[in-house]
């Protein structure tokens, strides 16, 4: 169940799949910083970029709804921008008690903000559902990011399934003696319920911690010295070198739609 | 005179009502995996009153998926399984869970409180018995696994052979009707296992227990069930079972 939960990635084979991870990595780190770079109210260019990544998702043959489906996880993060609307001078369009007013650059700011935020996301997930994650790792390493980032990044997927199995095993445990005698009210209060989870989350930290130990003693052992080493060779072909010229080009594009239209 | 159990039965059953229907009653169970391997198939067999039972079969027979199946964790509503006559519908599944006494193979699945007092008691508490009571059955549950004093100690700092005991101690707090053991002496020291051993002759309570340790299997259970590849394939007397070289060595198992 797990990989479902945690792991897009899906096996399409096409020419997107096959691109050289390093070159997928950098468009899409490319395409977010240019996101992040765009004027506020760019609609035009923001509808284009979207445009992109939605061409992309079909070029590689994931579906659009699984992309834009994913990409909801971000909503609440975005609650932390709700505060420009009601901070950024400029024309009022709404007067509140306690003083809260809102403006109309501060609606604007805030709903470009949104749709960036939104629109990276989901290039960020085409990334993950046409790469898989150890070559995506592979990739930054190659593109110099720190060996210990990478190293955080690759046990923490590694372990996220363990950790999942643990807490789904402890709730089993728990179910199987969520018992009830006839006449009997059962479950006590919801104090005490409360308690009890959070005990068990209290023993998955410190058997998350002592796993983690373990391993780290059973990495020592057998020479670990501070890098992860693979054996994944990647070789730039001309076809890469020709998407990330064209990607550049197209990410180049965008911000002048969004800066001159 | 047909016996209709409809509703829930009483909470000690009368001696008419053990007579006729058993404890544990699986007829034509099937399970497979998420992956459509089948897991169990065609597994039918009755459990009495005071009866102890082993289950034996290699690895990856189904032997705890069979387990899990007598608690409800698996199989859903139309599980063709009955406990004291109850089906497994959702609302049963409570009442289910007071009679079965499920532990895990592996204790640190099984124990997912910060101390041995709030495991033992956590089933007690959750049916809704007083401090009192709770208090009482943790004392009592601790003293038949002979883990008395253990109550404020972590539960993951034991020993592996003490967890098992208060793995086993979480489910008779409970009080249930039977115990269902997944192989409890695996991973256990040859005192340990002794230990454990002399534990469940003690304890009078009806029991299935899965294991690969056949003299344990021997010694204590006069039925056994064999299972392979998620089928029955001998269900009998121990002592004429184990006679069966050919039986034993289709199945991969050792005569003790």
């Amino acid at each position: 169940m797990h990989f479902n939960t945690f792991d897009h990635y899906q096996e399409h084979g096409t020419w997107i799949h096959r691109l050289d991870p390093r070159v997928k990595v950098l468009v899409t780190a490319g395409f977010i910083v240019s996101m992040a770079l765009l004027p506020d109210g760019a609609w035009l260019a923001y509808a284009l970029s979207w445009g992109l990544v939605m061409g992309l998702a079909m070029a590689a043959q994931i579906e659009p709804w699984f992309v834009i489906k994913r990409s909801l996880l971000i909503l609440p993060f975005l609650l932390a921008a709700v505060t420009v609307v009601f901070t950024l001078p400029g024309r009022m369009l709404w007067q509140g008690p306690w003083g809260l007013t809102i403006s109309e650059a501060g609606l604007v700011r805030f709903l470009s903000i949104v749709l960036r935020s939104w629109i990276s996301v989901q290039m960020a997930i085409l990334l993950t559902a046409t790469t898989r994650f150890p070559d995506v790792l592979h990739a930054l390493r190659h593109l110099y990011v720190p060996a210990i980032l990478v190293s955080i990044l690759s046990f923490m997927y590694r372990y996220l399934f363990v950790l999942v199995d643990e807490a789904s095993r402890l709730m089993r445990a728990r179910t199987a003696r969520s018992a009830q005698l006839p006449g009997m009210k059962s479950g006590r209060s919801l104090w005490w319920r409360a308690a009890v989870a959070g005990n068990m989350i209290g023993q998955l930290f410190s058997r998350s911690l002592e796993r983690s130990e373990e391993v780290y003693r059973a990495m020592l052992a057998r020479g670990y010295q501070g890098e992860l080493l693979t054996m994944n060779p990647h070789h730039m072909t001309a076809f890469d070198w020709q998407i990330l010229s064209l990607a550049g080009l197209l990410i180049i594009m965008l911000q002048g739609a969004g800066r001159i239209l | 005179m047909p016996v209709f159990h409809h509703l829930t039965p009483p909470q000690s059953p009368s001696q008419t009502d053990n007579d006729r229907v058993p404890l544990v009653s699986v007829e034509d169970l099937a399970f497979n995996y998420h992956d459509g391997l089948p897991a169990l198939q065609g597994v039918s067999f009755t459990i009495s009153q005071g009866e102890k039972v082993a289950l034996v079969g290699p690895n990856g027979a189904g032997k705890s998926t069979l387990m899990l199946h007598l608690n409800g964790l698996l199989g859903g509503e139309e599980a063709p399984v009955r406990i004291s006559g109850l089906a497994m519908a959702r609302e049963n599944l409570p009442l289910i869970r007071a009679r079965v006494g499920l532990v895990f193979q592996n204790p640190d699945d099984q124990l997912f409180s910060p101390t041995v007092f709030d495991d033992v008691a956590f089933g007690p508490l959750y049916m809704g018995y007083d401090e009192v009571e709770v208090h009482r059955r943790v004392e009592q549950a601790l003293e038949q696994v002979g883990m008395t004093g253990f109550e404020s100690r972590l539960s993951h700092h034991l020993s592996v052979g003490q967890k098992k005991r208060v793995a086993i101690a979480t489910v008779l707090s409970m009080e249930p009707d039977i115990l269902v053991l997944d192989e409890p002496t695996s991973a256990l020291d040859p005192r340990g296992r002794r230990a454990l051993m002399d534990l469940l002759q003690a304890l009078p309570l009806t029991m299935l227990v899965s294991s690969h340790d056949m003299r344990l299997v021997r010694e204590l259970f006069p039925r056994m069930i064999i299972l392979d590849e998620g089928r029955i394939v001998a269900d009998g007397a121990t002592e004429v079972l184990l006679a069966d070289a050919a039986l034993l060595d289709a199945h991969g198992l050792e005569a003790p």
